[in-house]
C-alpha cells in the first residue's frame, strides 16, 4: 500500500523520540506520534540527571555499567543538553559506613570513576553542604534537559525524512488477521503544529510495524491491542528552588530513601524525590507531606534549603516493570533495567513490541535495541550510529563567541541563549532583528521564542520547554503576555488569547505547591498584574459580558462626553462620617 | 529617647498617606515610618474603586482532597464575575459581609476618592462623574476605573473617535495588533487598529521604559533627529489604518502609546506629539516599572509634605511595647542598628498584604509580623488555593480581620488594641484584584483609619 509507513513509534518522550531518530536514520520511513508535547509523559517530569550509574552500584549493576556507559556518549552527542556537574554521594554520620564502602566498590566495579573525598573537601567544593557531612564519593553524575534532547532527537529524525506529530492521540491500534497493522490517532487541532482553536481530525496510519514506546501508558496501549502490559507505575515529586544552592549533584549515601538527591539544573535546583505506586499514571493525589518531606530532609544535606525559596512542585510517574511472577513488593526495589517485549513471542501478535522500564540516561541505547529488534523483523539491513552522530545543536559545539556585539543582545543573555541551543545559536539569533528579551528571568530573547514558536505552533507550553521561558522566579507573572504577544505576528487574536491562558493556567499548577513565603507574594503580584492591571479574568473581550459602552464614563474632553451627566443625587443623603454613626 | 507622636502611621503606600493626612487635617501631630518603597510604583497608576463583584461560588463543586495530577481534568469552573460596573457605590452591597467596603460603607469610598481628588488635583481625572470609566490596559482589553490620570483620558473606551494603538518593536509587554484585536473583541463604540513601529531601536537593547522617557523629556537626538519628532514620523504612516465597519479607511483621532511619554515634562511631550500627529495622545498604563505609578508616588509625597506630615522610610518596625490599658504604647524602630522607640497615641497599621510584606508566611502559616496581628486563614496551606488561577483564592483575601472602626480583631472577635486602626492591603476581606478595588479600598479604609486615629488622640 502506497500509504503504509514502515513504523509507527507511539510515545514522545525520549525512548520514543530516540527510537525514531534511529529508525529514520537507518532508512525507515516512520512516524512519531504523541498524545501531548513532546516529554508529556514521564520525560518531562523528571530531575534532569544524567545518571553516572553510582545510584545502582550496589543494587542493580547491569543498570549501573549502561548508565555509565550512556554517560559518556551523551557528553559527546548532546553536548548542548549536558551540563557537567559532576556528582558526590555524601555520606552522614548516622549513614551506614558499610553501605558507603559498597558504593564505592560498587562503582569501582561498574567501571565509574569514583573518589572518596573528605568532609572538608566536599564542602570546598559545595559550601552550603552540612557541617557534619563525613565523607563523599565524587562521581561523573551530570545535569540534562530533557526537553532539548527531545527536540533534537525529534529534528534528527525529520531531517531523515520522519513524521512526528505531536497532540495527537492514539484511539486505537489496528489489528487485522491477528498482525498489528497500524494505528488510528485523533490529532487535537489536525495534522502539523498545533495551533488553538483548529478543529481536531482523525487519522488512520498504516504500518509495517508498531512500536509501543508509552512508558507508564504502555498498558493502555496494550489493551488497544488486545495485550497485558503490566506496567507499575510509580510517582514521584520534584520540588523546584528558585536558585542553585549546589552546583554539584548531591545525593545521600544510603540504600534507599525519599528524598535523597539535588540536582542542580539551569538556575536552579530539584529536590527529589518520592517513589510511590499508582494505579493510574494520570490520576493520583499531589502531596503536601511530599514536598514537606522534600524540604525536611534534604536540608539534613544542605541546610539552606529549609528556609529557601521554592518556585514549585511537579510529579511524574516512573515506567517501572518487572516480568510477570517476580512479585516485588516496594517499587524501589524493582529493577531500572529495560525490557523489549515482542508481542508476536510473548501473545502470539505480530506487529507489536512494547518497550517498558528503564530511564532517560540509557533512552538512547533502548533505542538502538529496539531499532535492531524492529529491522530484524522488517529484514531492512542498516548500521546503528547514534552513538557517534552529535544531535542537531551538539555538532562543532566548542566555540562560544560573545553574542552581545554580534547580535545585540546583552552579554549574559547571549551567554544563555548560546548554551541552550548549542550549535544552532548563529542560525536562531539570526532570525530576530530587533531581539529584545521576552523572558527576563531566564533571559529569553525573542529570536528564540519566535524559533520555538515556529516549531511548535501556538503551543506556549512546547515554547516554554523548548526556550525555558516562563520557568524562572516569576513563573510566568511578568512575561506570559509578552509570550503570548510574539504568536500575534502569525496568528489571530482568539488564538493568542486561548495560548496565553493555557500557559498561565500551567504556571499556576506548579506554583500551588509553594504558596508559602516569597513565592506566596509573587503569586499575588502575578494576581495583582493579570487580574487587577489587565483584567485578565474579567477582559470583556473574553467574557460573556455584553457592556453598555454609554453608561461609562466617556470624559470631559471634546469629542468625547456629551456633557449631561451629573453625579446622581445620592451625594450628601448619608452620613457624612464615614457610616460610622452605628457605632457610636 | 522616645520619639512621640499624637499618630504614628506605619507604611508609605496609598493607604498609610490617606491616613496620615487625614489625621494631619483633624488637627493631630502625625509621624508616617515606612520600611521599603510602597508598591504604587508597581501598580498602573490607576485609581479603581470597584469594577466587579466577583462570583465566591465555583459553578461546580471543587476537588476533594490533595491536588491530583490529573493533566486532562477540568479545573475548577467559577462563573464570569458581575461587571464590569458603571457604578461602584450600588454594588457594595453585593460583596461579601466581611469586605472593607460593608464595614466602613460606600460613603467612606466617597470621601476617600475625594480626599484623592484634592491631593492629586489635576493630574487626575474622573470626578465628574460617579461612574467607572473604562480604560485600556496593556494585556488586556479595558478595564473599569474610577479615577485615571489626565495622561489617559483620551484613551477612555466609552468615546466613539477611531483609535490607533501604537507598539514597539523593541518592547515585548504587548503586541499592537493583538491589543487592537482584543478591543475589538471587547466591542468597544469605536474603531481601532494596532500598529508595531520601529522608534526605541535606537536605544541600547532592553531600554527601560524610564530611559525612554527622559529621552522624550529632554527631546534628546536620536540619528540626528529630535526624538518626538522622531517618533512622530515613526506613527505618522499609520494615521490612515483603521477601517471602519463599511470598510472605508479613517484617519485616527487619537493614538495610544506605552506609558513612557515623558516623566517630569509628560503634558508637554503629549502635546507636543499631539500637534504633530494632528490627533489627541494618551498612555495605555502598563505593568512594573510603572511610569504612571511613578508619578503619583511622587504627587502622593508632595501632598504629604504639604499636610505637615514627617516622614522617615527605610526604618523598620522590629518590636512593640504596650501600655498597661492593654493599648500600644510605642514601636520600636531600628535606625542603623539601634532600637528607638516612637510613642504615639495612636497607631494607623498600613503595611500592605503579602506584595507589599505587611503580611508575611511561612508553610506553617500566615502571619502580620510587625504587631503579630491575628490573621484568620485555613491551617492547611493546600486549602489556601483553588485549582483555577483566576478563582476565588482564599490567599488573595488574607488580612487583619478589623471592626467597623478599623480596630484589628484578636481569634476571639475582640478588639486586639483599641488605639489601633488598620487600613490598605493589610486589611483582610478583599480580593482587589478580581474586583478592581484596591486604590478604593486603600483610600476607604485609610481615611476612616485616619479620622479614627485622630479621634482618639482628642478623646
Amino acid at each position: 500500500m502506497d500509504d503504509q509507513a514502515d513504523v509507527v513509534v507511539i510515545g514522545g518522550g525520549s525512548t520514543g523520540c530516540g527510537v525514531i531518530r534511529d529508525l529514520a536514520r537507518r532508512g525507515l520511513d516512520a512516524v512519531l506520534v504523541e498524545k501531548g508535547n513532546l516529554t508529556h509523559g514521564t520525560t518531562g517530569r523528571m530531575h534532569g540527571l544524567l545518571h553516572s550509574g553510582g545510584r545502582y552500584a550496589v543494587s542493580d549493576q547491569t543498570s549501573a555499567r549502561e548508565c555509565m556507559e550512556e554517560n559518556r556518549v551523551l557528553r559527546d552527542i548532546a553536548s548542548h543538553c549536558v551540563e557537567e556537574t559532576g556528582g558526590m554521594f555524601v555520606k552522614r554520620p548516622e549513614d551506614s559506613e558499610e553501605y558507603f564502602q559498597q558504593k564505592l566498590e560498587g562503582c569501582r566495579a561498574c567501571d565509574i570513576p569514583a573518589e572518596v573525598i573528605d568532609g572538608e573537601e566536599a564542602r570546598r567544593r559545595e559550601p552550603y553542604l552540612a557541617r557534619d557531612v563525613e565523607k563523599a564519593i565524587a562521581v561523573p553524575d551530570a545535569a540534562i534537559d530533557p526537553f532539548r534532547l527531545c527536540v533534537a532527537n525529534a529534528a534528527d529524525a525529520r531531517e531523515h525524512g520522519a513524521r512526528v506529530e505531536t497532540h495527537a492521540k492514539v484511539t486505537d491500534v489496528l489489528v487485522e488477521d491477528g498482525e498489528v497493522v497500524g494505528v488510528e490517532i485523533e490529532h487535537d487541532t489536525g495534522p502539523g503544529k498545533r495551533v488553538h482553536r483548529e478543529p481536531g481530525t482523525t487519522e488512520e496510519i498504516r504500518a509495517r510495524y508498531v512500536v509501543n514506546a508509552t512508558g507508564a501508558w504502555a498498558g493502555r496501549i496494550g489493551e488497544m491491542a488486545g495485550v497485558d502490559v503490566e506496567v507499575r507505575p510509580s510517582k514521584g515529586v520534584m520540588t523546584v528552588m528558585n536558585t542553585r544552592q549546589v552546583d554539584t549533584v548531591i545525593n545521600r549515601c544510603r540504600p534507599k530513601g525519599d528524598a535523597d538527591i539535588v540536582v542542580p539544573h539551569e538556575t536552579a535546583c530539584i529536590l527529589g524525590t518520592t517513589d510511590e505506586e499508582v494505579d493510574d499514571p494520570e490520576d493520583y493525589p499531589e502531596e503536601e507531606w511530599e514536598v514537606d518531606l522534600m524540604i525536611e530532609t534534604l536540608s539534613e544535606l544542605v541546610p539552606a534549603l529549609k528556609d529557601a525559596r521554592t518556585l514549585r512542585s511537579f510529579w511524574g510517574v516512573r515506567p517501572l516493570y518487572e516480568p510477570p511472577g517476580t512479585g516485588t513488593d516496594d517499587p524501589t526495589d524493582i529493577t531500572r533495567d529495560y525490557f523489549l517485549l515482542d508481542h508476536d513471542e510473548r501473545d502470539g501478535l505480530p506487529g507489536l513490541t512494547s518497550i517498558v522500564g528503564g530511564k532517560l540516561t540509557t533512552y538512547r541505547m533502548m533505542a538502538e535495541s529496539i531499532t535492531d529488534h524492529v529491522c530484524e523483523k522488517l529484514g531492512h539491513d542498516a548500521a546503528c550510529d547514534t552513538a557517534d552522530t552529535p544531535l542537531p545543536g551538539s555538532d562543532d559545539f566548542s566555540v562560544l563567541r560573545d553574542y552581545m556585539d554580534e547580535f545585540g543582545i546583552r552579554s549574559p543573555v547571549g551567554r544563555r541563549s548560546a548554551q541552550r541551543l548549542g550549535s544552532r545559536a548563529d542560525e536562531v539569533l539570526n532570525g530576530a532583528d530587533p531581539n529584545p528579551v521576552v523572558c527576563e528571568c531566564e533571559g529569553v530573547t525573542r529570536a528564540e521564542v519566535q524559533d520555538a514558536i515556529e516549531g511548535a505552533g501556538s503551543d506556549l507550553n512546547a515554547v516554554r520547554l523548548r526556550t525555558r521561558a516562563s520557568m524562572g522566579n516569576c513563573q510566568g507573572g511578568f512575561c506570559t503576555h509578552r509570550i503570548s504577544a510574539e504568536l500575534a505576528q502569525e496568528y489571530p487574536g482568539p488564538v493568542v488569547r486561548d495560548a496565553e491562558d493555557e500557559l498561565y493556567q500551567e504556571r499556576w499548577k506548579g506554583q500551588r505547591h509553594a504558596l508559602w513565603g516569597r513565592q506566596l507574594s509573587q503569586a499575588m503580584l502575578n494576581h495583582m498584574l493579570h487580574a487587577t492591571t489587565m483584567n485578565r479574568d474579567g477582559d470583556p473581550a473574553t467574557t460573556d459580558a455584553d457592556v453598555d459602552f454609554g453608561a461609562f464614563d466617556a470624559g470631559t474632553g471634546p469629542a468625547g462626553a456629551d456633557g449631561s451627566e451629573v453625579d446622581d443625587a445620592t451625594t450628601g443623603v448619608t452620613a457624612t462620617d464615614g457610616g460610622l454613626d452605628g457605632d457610636r | 529617647m522616645a520619639i512621640d507622636s499624637d499618630v504614628l502611621v506605619v507604611g508609605g503606600g496609598m493607604a498609610g498617606i490617606a491616613a496620615a493626612v487625614t489625621a494631619a487635617r483633624e488637627g493631630a501631630d502625625v509621624r508616617l515610618v515606612s520600611h521599603k518603597a510602597s508598591t504604587l510604583r508597581q501598580a498602573s497608576g490607576l485609581i479603581d474603586a470597584l469594577g466587579y463583584v466577583p462570583a465566591t461560588e465555583p459553578t461546580t463543586p471543587l476537588r476533594e482532597g490533595p491536588p491530583t495530577a490529573g493533566r486532562e481534568l477540568d479545573r475548577d469552573e467559577w462563573p464570569d464575575p458581575e461587571g464590569p460596573l458603571s457604578d461602584p457605590y450600588e454594588a457594595i452591597d453585593r460583596l461579601p459581609a466581611d469586605h472593607p467596603y460593608r464595614l466602613v460603607g460606600p460613603d467612606a469610598l466617597r470621601d476617600g476618592l475625594a480626599l484623592f481628588d484634592d491631593l492629586v488635583g489635576d493630574a487626575y481625572l474622573g470626578d465628574h462623574t460617579d461612574r467607572n470609566a473604562l480604560v485600556p490596559t496593556f494585556g488586556g482589553s479595558v478595564k473599569p476605573t474610577a479615577r485615571y490620570p489626565a495622561a489617559a483620558a483620551s484613551g477612555l473606551a466609552s468615546d466613539d473617535r477611531p483609535a490607533l494603538i501604537v507598539g514597539f518593536r523593541s518592547l515585548t509587554e504587548y503586541d499592537a495588533r493583538a491589543f487592537a484585536d482584543r478591543l475589538a473583541a471587547a466591542g468597544v463604540p469605536f474603531d481601532v487598529a494596532g500598529a508595531e513601529v520601529e522608534f526605541a531601536e535606537a536605544f541600547r537593547a532592553d531600554a527601560k521604559v524610564t530611559r525612554l522617557a527622559k529621552a522624550l523629556d529632554r527631546n534628546e537626538e536620536i540619528d540626528g533627529t529630535p526624538a518626538r519628532e522622531a517618533l512622530a514620523k515613526a506613527v505618522g504612516p499609520h494615521l490612515h489604518d483603521v477601517v471602519d465597519a463599511e470598510g472605508g479607511v479613517d484617519r485616527v483621532e487619537r493614538v495610544g502609546f506605552p506609558a513612557f511619554l515623558g516623566d517630569d515634562h509628560s503634558a508637554e511631550v503629549r502635546a507636543d506629539l499631539a500637534d504633530r500627529l494632528g490627533a489627541a495622545v494618551f498612555e495605555i498604563p502598563m505593568g512594573p516599572p510603572s511610569l504612571p505609578g511613578l508619578r503619583l508616588e511622587d504627587l502622593l509625597y508632595d501632598a504629604l509634605d504639604a499636610a505637615g506630615v514627617r516622614f522617615e522610610t527605610g526604618t523598620p518596625v522590629v518590636d512593640y511595647e504596650t501600655d498597661d490599658d492593654g493599648r500600644i504604647d510605642h514601636v520600636l524602630m531600628d535606625r542603623k542598628g539601634t532600637k528607638v522607640p516612637y510613642g504615639a497615641e495612636a497607631v494607623v497599621l498600613a503595611t500592605g498584604g503579602l506584595v507589599g510584606k505587611g503580611l508575611d508566611s511561612d508553610r506553617e502559616g500566615v502571619r502580620e509580623p510587625v504587631l503579630d496581628l491575628h490573621v484568620p486563614q485555613p491551617a492547611d496551606r493546600y486549602e489556601w488555593f483553588v485549582d483555577d488561577a483566576f478563582g476565588e483564592q482564599p490567599y488573595a483575601r488574607f488580612g487583619v480581620r478589623p471592626d467597623d472602626r478599623l480596630r484589628p480583631l484578636d481569634p476571639d472577635g475582640e478588639v486586639a488594641y483599641g488605639n489601633v486602626r488598620v487600613a490598605g492591603g493589610v486589611v483582610g476581606g478583599a480580593d482587589v484584584a478580581r474586583e478592581k478595588s484596591a486604590s478604593g479600598v486603600s483610600l476607604a479604609t485609610g481615611l476612616v483609619a485616619g479620622r479614627e486615629a485622630a479621634r482618639e488622640v482628642t478623646q
